[in-house]
């Protein structure tokens, strides 16, 4: 892999989500839905100097890690989509440049598009040190598994936008695979507890995995998941590409 | 320079191009000719190394387009028939990226751009995003960016479709001018611009070569009048039987267009017989109001080049 191959790409990519409204209307409403949930979390009637509300959500699900889930799609749609509708898939495809350089500078384009986001929610935190005295592990053991949660759900949104060149089935394809990854143990709820088959559709599922660092728990077993996700939808999306040359 | 040898490539059953096989030397311009479909675009793309082939290879610059890929297309500038711009960049910025994405270090990058910018005519437009640009310029940003890392091979799909007649003239031109450092590969379906712009000619027709032959004597082989269509005012089955009997007539037919008496003369190829048709009609005392040499269509010439080939096969 060369380096500077994906760094080009990478720039361009950043240069072109500073350049368009979309990725500023995304960041506006995910920073005002997670700022309103934190706000909520720290002013009901429990009160409590933990980010967990930030991260959940107090009411229904609409905290960050549900919030990147929805939003990852729409920053993503755009990046192999739009390649395949201009025509200019048929030129990267053409320079001397590997695929997977392709996919790993969007890739990390739109990762460090998310992940600035997330920094701009580094007040709460702060404000929680202002006004009380939280646990300082969970905030960053939080943080990460936030981040692991964004690689993920950026990884599936490659992998939409490399199957299409249409940008809305792009967003919808990846919507759906991060639904049903972050929500399968829920069917686990109706099925019999003791069957096999609970016990894989509940490993699976994503807010399994979030629980315990998002409490302050470092599990190098829940790391493992979420970076095996990242490669496994990372080299569906390079197979997805490669197969653009035989369409 | 570039070297192809049995390309086939299958869509499903269907074959796109059959064994294809040609080689240019550096510096020559090919052109190649066909009808839409008849498999140009496939076989450039195979050897751009956009599509891998069903079978054959293809070496350029002797790099295997599917052994070292990155090798080969780094020798490869290329223009695809739908020009491929990053509507939301400059002219600028969209170079500066192509160059960078081929390895370019900065210094050459900010040098051969302002290059390109005075080879593709591109100096009044360098900070105009690629959206605002008409067809013409879109076509020489993308030609730009085909020559821009200096490449040895230069594949140009269709470079003069869809652009006005001036702008046609001037990017054959830049093309012209391209040969000799660049060894290039052209495709069309205009006739003329072959014969204008390139030094060999390569003919597809339904996925395979027909004829591969240099311009000159291509157009020679199939020059001379082969048709005349004359506008003769006398009584026809008398005109027609003295029209059959000028010597290199194949055939005679009558059609009324308008109300007028038009006489369509096939001739044998390569013989010019207007003169003689003419004091066929003269010496009867019929009257002659039009006579008219038709020249061959594309579709004409593959029929009758893949006939020929037939006969010769046979």
């Amino acid at each position: 892999m060369n380096v500077r191959t994906i760094r080009t790409i990478w720039l361009r990519e950043l240069h072109s989500y500073v350049n368009s409204p979309n990725a500023w209307v995304i960041a506006a409403i995910f920073l005002g839905l997670t700022g309103l949930s934190f706000a909520l979390s720290v002013t009901g009637r429990y009160p409590e100097a933990t980010i967990r509300g930030f991260l959940f959500g107090p009411i229904g699900p609409i905290g960050a890690f549900f919030l990147t889930i929805l939003i990852a799609p729409a920053l993503t749609m755009r990046l192999l989509a739009e390649e395949q509708k201009l025509g200019t898939m048929e030129l990267l495809l053409t320079a001397p440049v590997r695929d997977i350089e392709i996919v790993f500078g969007k890739y990390l384009a739109a990762l460090t598009i998310l992940t600035g986001m997330y920094a701009l929610t580094l007040y709460f935190p702060i404000l929680l040190f202002f006004f009380g005295s939280p646990d300082v592990i969970p905030l960053i053991t939080g943080y990460f598994v936030l981040f692991l949660v964004g690689a993920v759900a950026i990884a599936v949104g490659m992998l939409g936008s490399a199957l299409t060149a249409n940008q809305i089935v792009a967003a919808i394809f990846s919507l759906a695979i991060l639904l049903v990854l972050w929500l399968f143990n829920a069917t686990a709820a109706l099925g019999d507890p003791d069957h096999a088959w609970t016990d894989v559709v509940t490993f699976l599922a994503m807010n399994e995995h979030v629980r315990d660092m998002a409490f302050g728990v470092f599990d190098t077993r829940d790391i493992i998941y979420f970076l095996s996700l990242v490669v496994f939808f990372l080299f569906l999306t390079v197979r997805a590409v490669e197969t653009r040359r035989w369409r | 320079m570039i070297e192809a040898r049995g390309l086939t490539k299958f869509y499903g059953d269907f074959p796109a191009i059959e064994d294809v096989s040609f080689a240019a030397e550096p510096g020559e311009v090919i052109g190649f000719l066909g009808p839409n479909g008849a498999g140009k675009t496939t076989t450039m793309r195979i050897i751009t190394g956009f599509t891998p082939p069903t079978a054959g290879t293809a070496v350029v610059a002797g790099h295997d387009v599917q052994e070292e890929p990155l090798d080969a297309r780094a020798s490869i500038g290329y223009l695809p028939e739908t020009v491929p711009l990053y509507t939301d960049m400059t002219v600028r910025e969209y170079l500066h990226y192509m160059g960078e994405l081929r390895g370019m270090n900065k210094s050459r990058i900010r040098a051969r751009v302002e290059d390109v910018f005075g080879l593709c005519r591109l100096e009044e437009y360098t900070d105009s995003l690629v959206s605002k640009l008409s067809k013409g310029y879109r076509q020489r940003v993308g030609i730009a960016q085909a020559i821009l890392h200096e490449p040895p091979v230069l594949v140009l799909d269709e470079p003069t479709i869809g652009i006005d007649p001036r702008q046609v003239v001037e990017t054959r031109q830049i093309i012209r001018g391209l040969g000799g450092d660049h060894t290039v590969i052209l495709s069309t379906h205009i006739l003329p611009e072959v014969s204008m712009v390139c030094d060999r000619v390569l003919i597809i027709h339904e996925g395979r070569i027909v004829v591969m032959d240099t311009a000159e004597r291509l157009s020679a082989r199939l020059g001379g009048v082969s048709r005349v269509v004359m506008d003769v005012r006398g009584p026809r089955e008398q005109i027609q039987q003295a029209l059959s009997r000028v010597d290199g007539v194949t055939e005679v037919t009558l059609s009324d267009a308008g109300g007028r008496q038009q006489f369509v003369v096939e001739c044998a190829p390569s013989r010019d017989i207007r003169v003689e048709l003419a004091r066929a009609v003269a010496d009867q005392g019929w009257g002659l109001v039009e006579l008219r040499a038709m020249g061959l269509s594309l579709e004409e010439i593959f029929l009758r080049l893949t006939t020929e080939d037939e006969e010769t096969a046979a």
